[in-house]
């Protein structure tokens, strides 16, 4: 039932662009029941997970590897799936409203619903292959999301970076899950989590942590890596609000929360996770106020909310958790709100530009109430439920660690988010009215009531805030801890210190709002001489193509003997070094036979093989290679192996004709010279692979053969497969598939040479005349092709 | 090429060759040979013909495009691998018919018929190369 919730939103993203098609106007409307109706599925939970029973779902997927489609719905996973299907619910209508010109706008609607879906397998999953897959799939789909209107480059490139910085970090996570998997002996992580000490004493802790905290810092936009949240903001206003303010973005403080129990506590943990989110909340604040776009503003003071977020988490107290909760469902409904106003603007407007905005009261009056809202939730003002998370956050930072510095950074950072979210929520509605591209006009009910519904939820969960205290953030704090603790949720805490940091940022954050725009302005200039790290990711990623370029243009030189060279000499190395290295080469020498004729093949192939060595004209080589691999199959003769014999023969009559051909016909020089320098390498190379086989052989042959399968064959040749010939019998009968395999092989060889001869043909024949005698690039590649096929 | 003992004997010489390669090609399953020595047999007569009488007259003698032949060849042991799937056993599982006149044949199997796919895949392949060479100047 529950795997069916998850991938019911891909199965109707399959017909979204048809819905569309049909439905026209109310496409949003009929979508959102969808989103709807997992809501209230979800909220059926809310029962049993508050009463602290969590509820876990499993369908076998390759469970001889013990993966399995394995859900797992407690505190936390619950309150990320309400707020993910239930802010999706508006998501879908507003999106419908917001493009409904849109020529795409089915295929939107498509990803939209795909990143739900893959959103809900995510927070949900259980097994750690399992979150690693829908991570992965929210990594795809924003990909695509971020990158919906293709044709500016701008949006590509956003795109691209989000897939590299959340796909790189997804691949850290898959090693850091799998080893945390390996460590602490389940897969599922429900019992995992519950193993105690048991990953935290393990040795390699250090590693399952730094690689999970690749994963999540990527995927949250943690400083050094939040460059490319501000970036995602090209996509259209709907995925900011859904993607980058409630969704996607948290997935890596979901992540961090989850693995909570099993990881966090530490030193490490929490040294790292503090430092790194109180530098990520200053970072995103003090950016927020220096763009002057609604949408990068609320973009960057995401950042900080999930820096925030972040640190709460790595303090790891009760109360900070508690905090970190409360924060995580206030800031989904003011943010995902705000967003969504800023799009409603941008909507009604033609413009986002902070500035340029103001008194918009009449034009806009729903708008303005739900930004008015959404705004003093944000800004953390009684009695939103802003107000008490922030109230928490205070509460959380006066613990034992740093606890001046870290409040310090909390009043800060709290009083840049209120001095922005007045500046969202407000600054564009008050004052006289000013002159917009568009004529400033309400929009339509999908466009308002998604922020209007978040906005007064916001102060209806301030207001009554024991609701979601028993059924929200209850169980997520005692999902995230560990325990079951006491939760409990209040506007007033009576006047304490908390209270007066409350007082104390409102008033730095109403200066900070007074200055806004010199401040702004002062800072523009400021970061304009100074790089900033979306030039870094740029340079990093010029390098990394320079590098891959240069290295395929020292490896790839197109001429053959360059590539014989390099397969050889690693050819070499691979045989002898792991023989030197184990001391393996002691290989007793079988005395061999000493019939004359024996000893009168071994010259005859010594001899053809010097002649090959020495001898200047091609012609000549391909000859002796041909008196070399006679010997070999009468070799084959005498030791009965009679249809080895056969084939060799006829592979080397075939090959002396085809390479004659080839040097007669082709345009190559017919003489082989080389200096001397070049003659000692080669033929180094050429003795090492010699005495690399020959030592290789000796060893294997020394060793008592295992004949199980040459008996198996030999039992069954004749009574199964009614052939007494085993060799052919294996080709064409018990192997018969792999064989298919190789003559396709052949096949698609004989057509490459062909059409290699008949394009390159002309061609060769011209620059065989002006290119340099001892590099003949090109003209020997149909060689490689005659003698693979040949062979 | 100018070589009047070999142009003489080419005839006698390719003819002889590519029946022997047939012999080969068939007596393959009970001792030395098979489709792959066969058609590496087949290909060397095609070989001499081309040489000695051109590209021209030996794409006459073999009628078909070799490449063509090549192909026909892996669909025709493509084909007999699919023959057993009508019998109910995986792909590419021997299918044997012991005909009422001859019951001791043990000879008409899709196993022959994957061998003869190899023979031709082997002998267009490697014609195709040669004529493709000899044909460049």
């Amino acid at each position: 039932m529950l795997l069916t919730a998850v991938l019911a939103p891909f199965v109707l993203a399959l017909f979204a662009p048809a819905v569309r098609r049909v439905a026209g106007p109310a496409t949003g409307w009929l979508l959102a029941l969808l989103p709807a109706a997992l809501t209230a599925y979800f909220a059926g939970f809310l029962g049993a997970v508050s009463a602290g029973d969590p509820v876990s779902f499993s369908t076998p997927w390759i469970p001889s590897l013990g993966i399995h489609l394995s859900f797992y719905v407690d505190g936390l996973s619950l309150l990320f799936a309400l707020l993910i299907s239930g802010i999706g619910t508006f998501i879908v209508l507003y999106a419908a409203t917001y493009l409904s010109n849109h020529a795409d706008l089915g295929r939107f609607l498509m990803f939209i619903l795909m990143f739900m879906g893959s959103m809900l397998g995510l927070v949900l999953a259980d097994n750690v292959v399992t979150l690693f897959v829908f991570w992965e799939l929210t990594s795809i789909t924003s990909f695509l999301l971020i990158g919906f209107n293709h044709t500016s480059e701008r949006s590509r490139r956003a795109a691209l970076q989000a897939l590299v910085v959340t796909g790189g970090g997804g691949l850290a996570l898959l090693a850091g899950l799998l080893l945390m998997a390996q460590a602490g002996g389940a897969m599922e992580l429900s019992t995992l989590l519950q193993s105690g000490d048991l990953l935290r004493d393990h040795p390699h802790y250090m590693a399952i942590l730094v690689l999970v905290l690749i994963g999540a810092f990527t995927k949250s936009a943690q400083a050094p890596f939040h460059f490319w949240l501000p970036n995602a903001m090209e996509a259209p206003t709907p995925v900011s609000a859904y993607l980058h303010s409630a969704t996607m973005v948290k997935a890596g403080v979901y992540l961090l929360a989850r693995v909570n129990p099993g990881l966090g506590g530490t030193e490490v943990w929490q040294t790292v996770l503090v430092v790194f989110g109180a530098v990520t909340f200053l970072i995103g604040a003090f950016l927020a106020l220096k763009n002057t776009d609604l949408k990068f503003m609320l973009a960057q003071t995401t950042v900080a909310s999930l820096g925030l977020l972040v640190f709460l988490i790595g303090l790891g107290h009760e109360l900070a958790l508690e905090a970190a909760m409360a924060y995580l469902l206030a800031h989904a409904l003011f943010k995902g709100g705000l967003f969504m106003v800023a799009g409603c603007i941008d909507h009604g407007t033609g413009t986002r530009e902070v500035w340029r905005l103001s008194g918009l009261r009449t034009a806009m009056p729903i708008t303005f109430a739900a930004g008015a809202l959404a705004a003093l939730s944000m800004s953390g003002l009684p009695p939103f439920v802003g107000f008490i998370a922030k109230e928490f956050v205070y509460k959380g930072t006066m613990g034992e660690l740093w606890p001046l510095a870290i409040t310090g950074v909390a009043i800060l950072g709290n009083a840049l988010m209120f001095a922005v979210a007045f500046l969202v929520g407000f600054k564009p509605f008050l004052g006289a009215p000013s002159e917009t591209p568009k004529h400033p006009h309400e929009g339509g009910p999908g466009l308002w009531l998604g922020p209007l519904t978040l906005a007064v939820l916001g102060l209806l969960a301030g207001l009554f805030s024991g609701v979601p205290e028993a059924l929200l953030v209850g169980p997520a704090v005692w999902a995230v801890g560990g325990t079951q603790v006491p939760v409990d949720l209040y506007l007033w805490g009576g006047f304490k210190t908390p209270l007066f940091l409350s007082l104390a940022t409102i008033a730095l954050g109403a200066l900070l709002f007074w200055k806004a725009q010199a401040i702004s302005n002062a800072m523009a200039t400021a970061f304009a001489k100074i790089g900033n790290i979306d030039r870094g990711y740029d340079r990093f990623l010029d390098a990394l193509v320079g590098t891959a370029r240069a290295v395929t243009a020292r490896l790839q030189t197109g001429t053959l003997r360059h590539y014989l060279l390099v397969t050889l000499a690693v050819v070499a190395v691979v045989l002898l070094l792991p023989m030197t290295l184990m001391g393996d080469l002691s290989v007793s020498v079988p005395l061999p036979r000493t019939d004359f004729y024996i000893w009168g093949i071994a010259l005859l192939a010594l001899a053809g093989g010097l002649a090959i060595a020495v001898s200047r004209s091609r012609l000549i080589a391909i000859l002796s290679m041909g008196v070399l691999g006679m010997a070999v199959a009468l070799i084959f003769v005498l030791f009965s192996a009679p249809d080895l014999a056969f084939t060799q023969l006829m592979v080397e009559t075939l090959s002396v004709v085809i390479l004659a051909l080839v040097i007669t016909r082709l345009p190559i020089y017919r003489s082989d010279w080389r200096g001397w320098p070049t003659a000692v390498r080669d033929g180094t190379i050429a003795v090492a692979v010699g005495v690399g086989f020959t030592l290789l052989l000796l060893s294997v042959t020394g060793r008592p053969l295992d004949l199980t399968l040459s008996e198996y064959f030999a039992a069954r040749s004749y009574t199964e497969a009614f052939g007494r010939n085993i060799v052919n019998v294996i080709l064409v009968d018990f192997r018969a598939l792999d064989t298919f395999g190789e003559i396709a092989v052949v096949v698609i060889a004989g057509v490459a040479v062909l059409s290699l001869l008949a394009m390159g043909g002309r061609r060769l024949a011209q620059t065989a005349t002006t290119s340099d005698p001892a590099v003949p690039s090109g003209q020997t590649a149909p060689v490689t092709n005659d003698e693979k096929d040949a062979r | 090429m100018n070589s009047l003992i070999l142009r003489t004997a080419t005839p006698f010489l390719v003819g002889l060759t590519v029946l022997f390669s047939i012999f080969v090609l068939l007596r393959g399953h009970n001792v030395p040979g098979g489709g792959f020595i066969g058609g590496l047999v087949g290909a060397s007569a095609f070989a001499i013909y081309t040489i000695n009488e051109g590209v021209a007259a030996t794409r006459r003698a073999m009628i078909a495009h070799p490449v063509a032949i090549a192909g026909f060849g892996l669909f025709i042991a493509g084909l007999s691998g699919v023959a057993s799937l009508v019998f109910g056993d995986a792909f590419m599982t021997g299918q044997w018919w012991f005909p009422a006149f001859a019951p001791d044949l043990k000879y008409l199997s899709t196993v022959v018929l994957f061998d003869i796919g190899v023979y031709l895949v082997v002998v267009g392949a490697i014609v195709a190369i040669i004529m493709g060479l000899e044909e460049t100047e």
